[in-house]
Formats: C-alpha cells, structure tokens, sequence
C-alpha cells in the first residue's frame, strides 16, 4: 500500500512539472536581455518596455475585451435559457433536433465552426448585406454562436441536479411557472450561471482559429495578434506578453479559488456549530 | 487451557492527538461469537480494523493463532471481513463476488466452482448467482457477503454491523441465520454492534466499550445482570440508579437512599464498607406493582405519573412522594381492556423487589 | 396584452424559442451550406463555386478524390495517429496522476486540482508557444535531451541536437500538454467517487494491491477512461493550432488540409467535402462514448 502510493506520488510530481516547467521556463525567458529568444544573455527587463510602447497589443486588448464582454454576457443569456429549457420543457417540438444543436458546437472541430460560419456570412454578405463586412460584428456573432453551448451545459446540469421539490414548494404557495423560475429557480442556479460567464468569456477572449476566419482586415483581437507572431517563431517580447498574461489569469483563479475554499470552510464550520447547538 | 485464537495485547490506537482505542487486552476462543459492543466512537470499529490489517496500532500487539500480526499485511491474513456496507464488487456478479478470494488460492478451476456452489448454497442465493449486486435485495446482499467473506474458509470472521443495514423484521430472521452458519461452519466470529439486543441474542460473549477502553466482558447474562459500572448497566438496558450510602453490613447490606426517603435492603457483596457512597441500581422488570400496600423491606409507594403500552408490556413511571421517578417494566399476562388495566394515570400503588435485584455500582 | 401573454405562455416560448432560433441561424444553417458546399463544383466566380445551371448539381469530385489522392489519405492517417498517440500518453501519464489525487489529504487535494485547471484558464495559444520555446534547438531542455541522448548510445549515432520542432512527436507532445487536463479531470471525478471499502475488501480476500488495482479499481473506472480518451481524442483529431506551430508542414494534419484547401487553395468544395469526412470519422467514437455514458447513468439510476 505504501509503496503504491510512492509510485503514484511520484506521477503526480513529474505530472505537475511537466505542466508548470515549460511555463516557468517561458517566464524566466522574458527576463532574457538577448535578442534570441533561447539563448540566455543576462538579466533585462527591457522587453516589458518594449511591450508597453506598443500600440498595437494595447488596442489587441481593447478589442478582445469588448468583443468578450458583449459575447459572454449575451451568450450567457441565451444559453441560460437553452440550459433551463433542456431541463425543466420535457416536451416540445423539435425538442431532439435543439438538444442535438446544444452538443454539436461542443464537438465539432474549431475548423469546421470556423469554415461554416467564414461561409455563412460571406454569403450573408452578398444575399442578404448584412453584416455587409467582416470584423467586429462577425466574430462577436461567431462567438455567442459557440460559447452559449457550454453555458448551457453548465445551467442544465446544475438545474438536473437541484432540488425539484423547492420549486413544487414554490408553486405550492402560489407562485405562477414563469414567478418559479425568477424567484426560486434563478438564484438556485446563479453561481452555475456566473461560473458559465467566466467560462464564455475566457473562451472568447482565448480563441484563435475561429476568430481568425470570420474576423476581416483592421479587427486584430489579442490571440490574432500572438497568432501572427508566433507563427514566425519564438520572440522575447510574446514571452513578455505571454508572461503577463499568463500571471493575471493566474493570479485570478488563485484569489477566486481561495476565495472559494474559504467560503466553503467557513459554510461547513458553520453547520458544525449549528449541529453542536441542537445536541 | 488452549491457546486463544485471537489474543490481544495492550493495545492502543492514536490517529494525531485522538485515542481511540487506548489499552485493550482480550482473548477471544476458538469457535465464539465475541461481539465488541459500544455506541460511535467507542473505538470498536478500529479494533476490528486493526485484526484485519486495515490500521497498525499504535501499541500492543494481536496474536492470531499465535503468529503475531504485526508485520502480516491484510492479504496473508487468515481472516475475513464481512463489511458494513457489505463492500460488493459492483462489477461483478454474485459468483465472481463470492469467487473472487479463492482466486489467491491454489486451487483447481472445478474446485474454485464446487466451492462457490458450496457457499451459494449455504446462504440459499443459488438462483441468483450470475445476477450483479444492484439486482438484488439487501437481504441478499448481506448474505452475498457472508458467503465471500467465508468460501476462503477463515480462521476468524469479522462482522461489522452486520444487521444494520437491514429492516427490523429481516434482522430478526437473519440473526438466527448468522448463527446457524456459524454453528455450521465452526468459523470464529467477531461482531461489531452498537445495538445491545444484537449483542445479547447472537453473542457467546460480549465486550462492552467505551471510549476506547473495554468496560466490562462477560456473557450476555452476566454483563446485564451483574454489571460493573453506571456505564454497562445503562447500556445494556434501562434502569433507575440513585446515589445511596452503606449504613450497614450484616446478612445483608442495607443502603441509605435519601432519593427514595428510606433505607434499601441488599444482597452481601464483597468490597464495600461502611459510609461508602454507591450506586444502588434496579432494574425496572425486577419490580412488582400492587393495588393494595405490602408488606416488607423494599416497598416504595407511590403514584403513577406515567404508562407507555406496548402490547406484550408496559412501563410505568411512578412518582415517590420525595419527587423521585422509578420504572416499572411489567408484562401485560392477562389480556384486559383499557379499564381494567393493572394501574392507570395518578393510581396510587405500592412496589416492591428482592433484595438478590439490587445492584450496589461503586464506580 | 402582451403581459398577459407573457405570465401565460409567453416567458417559456422565448426562453425556448430565442435560444433555438440563435443556434439555427448561425450553426445549423451554416453546417448545411458546408454540407451542400461539399457538393458544389469550384469556379473562378466570387464565391468560388457553383452549385446547378452549367455545373452538375451534385458533383462527387472532391469525395473522390478523398479516396484518390494520397494528400488526404496521409492526412487523414496522419490525425488519427497523433490523435490515438496523445489520448494514449494522456491515458498513461493522467491515470496514476488522477489516482495519485485521491490519495493526497483533502487539503492538499484542492490545491493540487485547482493546480490542474489553472492551465485551462490561461491561453491556449500560449501553453502551446511555452513548448515552442522548449523545443528550439538552442534552447536548454533540447540541449539536455541532446546531453542525455549523446551519453546514452553510442558515439556514432551522436547529434548536434535533437529535431523536436516541425516533426509529429512534437504535434503528440505538445498536445498530451495541452489536453492532458481533460483526461485527469474525468478520471478523478469517477475515481474519487469509488468506494474506498471495496479496495479494503479485495485486500481483505488476499489481493495485494496491484491484483487490488487490477480487479477492483481498473474495471469500475473504464467510464472515466472513456470519457476522458474521447475529451483528448476528439478535439485532437481536428486539431490546427498545434499542427501549424510545431508539426511537419509536409504531413500535415486533417485541420491544416481543410483550412488550406479553403484558404490558400480557395477551393471551397474540397474543404467542405474533406470536413463532412472528417465528421463522418468522428461519429463512431462519439457514438461509443455516448453508449457508455448512457449505461452509466442507467446504473447510477439503478443503484
């Protein structure tokens, strides 16, 4: 038994550096003063100036901001509302052909999402004018599109797994369908809703390939610009870049995590106490 | 005497700064049923884990059939376990289940098979051998467990609550089985229960805990009749204690109760002297209720505050003109209506009990 | 008018009815244009195809040439490898990993799965970049790799350095790294939930715990197997980032044909044609997870 869990330790050491040494490897780097990327030529931070003056990331970062905020929250809503549906509308319509539409995007390969939809609005464009152009309004769309599926996984697990009897209990004392649903229903299921948010947003804000084929000339989203750059090799600079960004989303889910942890400690000191009063 | 089968020897147990089990030192015989009774926590459960192999102890060491244990790990021990929650493969059918520890075993195929019919025999689940353990009931799981945990043929058998999953009724029946399998198969039992009827019905002997110290062992009648503490007494049973003092020592031993305004009158014991402060303790069946005021040593009169009927009997709580509440546990002989009844709310009534019934507990 | 429409069935159309009317716009009808576009003839008209009138109105070409044309047949060959490589890496290095998890005390358990997600959350396009920095031939973990492998086999086969960048191992790489998540997440989620008594009991019967690990653990933990291969192996397999950072531009994968074909080719037909196959390989796997998940849940109910 012991020597087993020696074994399996052991894993969990080398898994863990391989996941954390080539990031940590990619942070030490940006602090290299040479131009060569992996060639280590003394201790600079030179290439934070040089990221910082220029125009371009900063307004890369802008646009992935807005497009992910309005993408995310209106992805949220509509997925929100997938996610309620699929739980709680046993029967209606073309009920299979919707929830087969909720697992498609989750699957099909980023490539052919992206073909599709460069397709689709390019036809769009020529039959119906509108979006006349490729560029902000395309891959916002383009976004909603893929990022409402997860969602609604998200909402509809988390509504199968809570508690129906509290909405019976709701109806019980009076309350209509449609009143269930926004006092009882929806602030059951808000963290799942909240946890779906961050989760459209990162996957907005983290694209690449379908960004790159419905987005047009002039709208230059963060990964787009990583992207193009990456693709011609390994430079100080995105190792500066990547090293921030790297950070604060690091240092983000580390504070929402021990946030998490301690809310969790706290709620089950908590029922200790109450179950220490009733003895 | 021969050796013991399981000999045990002061042992402790400490997970971080908690002592579960502190001191322990039994011996159990070959072919009893031991039952290790006690409420949750009482350090029963680690005991049982510790003869499995599931925890070292801390201290002390376990013989079984005097090889010691301490360095045999859970798979080379000659004993089984027979799980609370039964711990059946989920994956596997009722024979695979109960095939599975002959597969350690060197034995031939045809073997292996004739055994498993053996045991699917003996806990009558012959139909239901190839089904998976969500298809049966938990009746028949139990049994699925037994049955595995016995085709290896143990030395030692331990049971872990093994009625406590199942509904009242079942257990009744199944306690009788437990025991018919046991006689059958000679094995060495050692159950774990916090449930005293259990204890008493199925046990050769009983070890009582609690707090990881083994309070009392003896046999069933033994432990509940001459108890050695407050502790036992109240586990094992009702009963109404009251602090008393001896005043005297002769043929008997008389007890001043200021409780019950008077003196009892008790059995000789040895161990006790004049002015010392005991526990006397009665137990509520050991009393008689009568209409009409007797005569005698121990007689209480008082009046009933209280009666629960439960059909074969019924207890009384008699309020004593000190304010002191005694039970009374009579059984309902003669069949009568609601009026008629023995005693009824605010009667007043007379008790009485021998002076042999009187437990005096000096812990 | 409009409220009283909305309390009595107006509020559970939309909240059906906007949702599905999203996704059929803006993913059914664009699947079905690819599906028909697989169909179409290429021109040189803008769009750069042609659908009935001069051309035929379903034209097989590009299925055809699938079959024909050694191009899609290696790339094809090529996805599937990569993809069944990295699910089994992901499978050999995750397994004791997710294990190892449901071993450590619970406080340290939480650390150490918020340690797994952590990558999740940061950049793609960045995880794969860090290992772009790695692999360079002047970099420090290639020249260590080419230390180890100089003083491990003969003189004669030494080499300046180790051709990491550009080949399929590093696309298999790259991609265990980046997919590995997804496999340690499932299996712990099914690992985790096993009964910890039924170990006890095999051991208790006289497994030691490798037969313990064989009997008990492996059989009750194949849904967490399945479900985590098909996490890795269906993205994998249709992968273009990975691919295009750090493979072999002269075996490229399945995602780099079609975004080619599309792109640069501009030939539409194929692309859509070679994306609808790469759809139909798909299925089957899909089909098998959606098998097992479905006995799974159907126990679970039981018990």
């Amino acid at each position: 038994m012991k020597r087993s869990n020696t074994f399996l330790l052991t894993m969990l050491g080398f898994g863990f550096a391989f996941f954390y040494v080539p990031i940590l490897s990619m942070i030490v780097y940006s602090f290299n003063a040479s131009r060569l990327a992996t060639v280590w030529g003394g201790f600079s931070t030179k290439w934070y100036g040089t990221l910082l003056s220029n125009a371009q990331v900063g307004k890369a970062l802008t646009l992935s901001l807005e497009i992910a905020i309005i993408s995310s929250t209106t992805a949220t809503i509509l997925g929100t509302m997938a996610g309620i549906a699929l739980a709680r509308f046993t029967k209606f319509r073309g009920r299979t052909l919707f929830s087969g539409l909720v697992t498609a995007p989750l699957i099909m390969p980023e490539v052919i999402t992206g073909i599709s939809s460069l397709i689709f609005f390019i036809l769009m464009a020529q039959y119906v004018g509108w979006p006349s152009s490729r560029g902000f309004t395309t891959v916002t769309l383009a976004h909603i599109t893929f990022s409402m599926v997860f969602v609604t996984t998200i909402v509809q697990s988390r509504m199968l797994s809570a508690d129906r009897a509290i909405e019976e209990a709701a109806m019980d004392l009076g309350a209509r369908p449609w009143q269930v649903l926004r006092d009882v229903t929806l602030p059951v299921i808000a963290p799942a809703i909240l946890s779906g948010w961050l989760l459209a947003f990162t996957i907005s804000m983290d694209d690449v390939v379908i960004t790159n084929f419905t987005t047009g000339p002039g709208t230059t989203t963060l990964p787009i610009l990583i992207w193009s750059k990456v693709k011609l090799g390994v430079t100080p600079d995105i190792n500066a870049l990547a090293t921030l960004i790297v950070l604060t989303v690091g240092l983000c889910v580390l504070a929402a995590g021990v946030m998490m942890n301690r809310a969790e400690r706290r709620a089950e000191r908590d029922r200790r106490l109450a179950y220490r009063a009733n003895e | 005497m021969s050796e013991a089968l399981v000999r045990i020897e002061g042992v402790s147990k400490s997970f971080g700064a908690f002592q579960a089990v502190k001191n322990v030192s039994l011996e159990i015989e070959k072919g009893e049923i031991f039952s290790l009774l006690g409420g949750s926590g009482c350090g029963k459960t680690t005991l049982l884990r510790m003869l499995a192999g599931f925890e070292a102890p801390t201290q002390g060491r376990i013989f079984i059939d005097g090889v010691d244990m301490a360095a045999v790990p859970p798979w080379e021990r000659p004993v089984h376990m027979m799980f609370q929650s039964y711990a059946l493969f989920p994956h596997m059918t009722v024979e695979k289940n109960i095939g599975y520890g002959l597969k350690h075993e060197a034995m031939s195929s045809a073997d292996r098979a004739a055994r498993v019919r053996e045991m699917l025999d003996l806990v009558q689940l012959t139909p239901f051998a190839t089904r998976k353990p969500h298809q049966i009931s938990g009746g028949q799981r139990q049994r699925v467990a037994l049955a595995r945990a016995l085709a290896r043929q143990p030395k030692l058998l331990l049971l872990d609550e093994p009625l406590a999953a199942l509904d009242k009724k079942l257990r009744e029946h199944t306690q009788f089985e437990l025991m018919s399998i046991q006689e059958r198969t000679g094995v060495t039992f050692i159950v774990v229960t916090h449930d005293q009827e259990e204890a008493m019905t199925l046990s050769d002997r009983i070890a009582v805990m609690d707090q990881g110290v083994v309070r009392q062992v003896g046999r069933p009648g033994a432990v509940y009749e001459f108890p050695n503490s407050k502790f036992v007494a109240n586990f094992l049973g009702s009963i109404n204690a009251f602090e008393a003092t001896v005043s005297a020592i002769g043929a008997q031993i008389t007890v001043d109760v200021p409780a019950l305004g008077q003196t009892v009158q008790a059995r000789a014991v040895g161990g006790v002297s004049v002015g010392q402060s005991v526990t006397m303790a009665l137990r509520p069946e050991k009393i008689t209720i009568h209409r009409t005021p007797v005569e005698g040593a121990n007689v209480l009169a008082g009046e009933i505050k209280d009666l629960a009927y439960f059909g074969k009997d019924s207890l009384y709580r008699v309020a004593l003109p000190s304010g002191a509440l005694v039970s009374v546990h009579a059984v309902n002989a003669a069949r009568a209506s609601d009026d008629e009844r023995l005693a009824d709310w605010y009667d007043k009534v007379w008790l009485s009990f021998d002076a042999a019934s009187v437990l005096l507990l000096t812990d | 008018m409009i409220a009283r429409w909305f309390h009595r069935r107006g509020w559970s159309d939309m909240v059906i009815g906007l949702p599905y009317l999203w996704l059929l716009i803006f993913f059914l009808i664009p699947f079905l244009i690819v599906v028909g576009m697989s169909f179409a003839t290429r021109t040189s008209t803008a769009p750069p195809f042609g659908f009935g009138g001069e051309n035929p109105l379903i034209n097989l070409t590009g299925y055809a040439r699938l079959f024909t044309d050694t191009l899609y047949i290696r790339a094809f060959v090529t996805s599937l490898t990569n993809a069944a490589g990295a699910m089994v890496l992901c499978l050999l290095i995750g397994y004791p990993m997710a294990l190892g998890l449901t071993r450590v005390d619970r406080g340290w358990r939480n650390i150490l799965l918020m340690l797994v997600i952590l990558p999740f959350w940061t950049s793609f396009l960045l995880r794969v970049y860090a290992w772009m920095g790695l692999m360079g031939s002047n970099s420090w973990f290639n020249k260590l790799l080419t230390g180890a492998w100089n003083w491990l086999v003969p003189q004669a086969w030494d080499v300046a350095n180790v051709p990491l960048m550009h080949t399929n191992f590093a696309v298999v790489l790259v991609m265990v790294y980046t997919y590995l998540p997804f496999m340690i997440l499932p299996l712990y989620a099914n690992l985790e939930r096993l009964d910890p008594t039924l170990d006890e009991a095999a051991m208790d019967l006289g497994s030691r715990p490798f037969a313990v690990f064989r009997d008990v653990t492996l059989p009750q933990s194949i849904p967490g197997i399945i479900a985590g291969g098909m996490l890795v192996f269906i993205p994998a397999a249709g992968e273009l980032v990975i691919p295009t950072l750090v493979g072999d531009s002269s075996a490229p994968m399945i995602g780099r044909v079609i975004s080619d074909e599309f792109s640069s080719a501009r030939d539409w037909p194929m692309a859509s044609a070679v994306a609808v196959a790469l759809l139909i390989l798909m299925v089957g796997p899909m089909m098998i997870y959606a098998r097992f998940d479905a006995r799974a849940q159907a126990r679970e109910r039981a018990e």
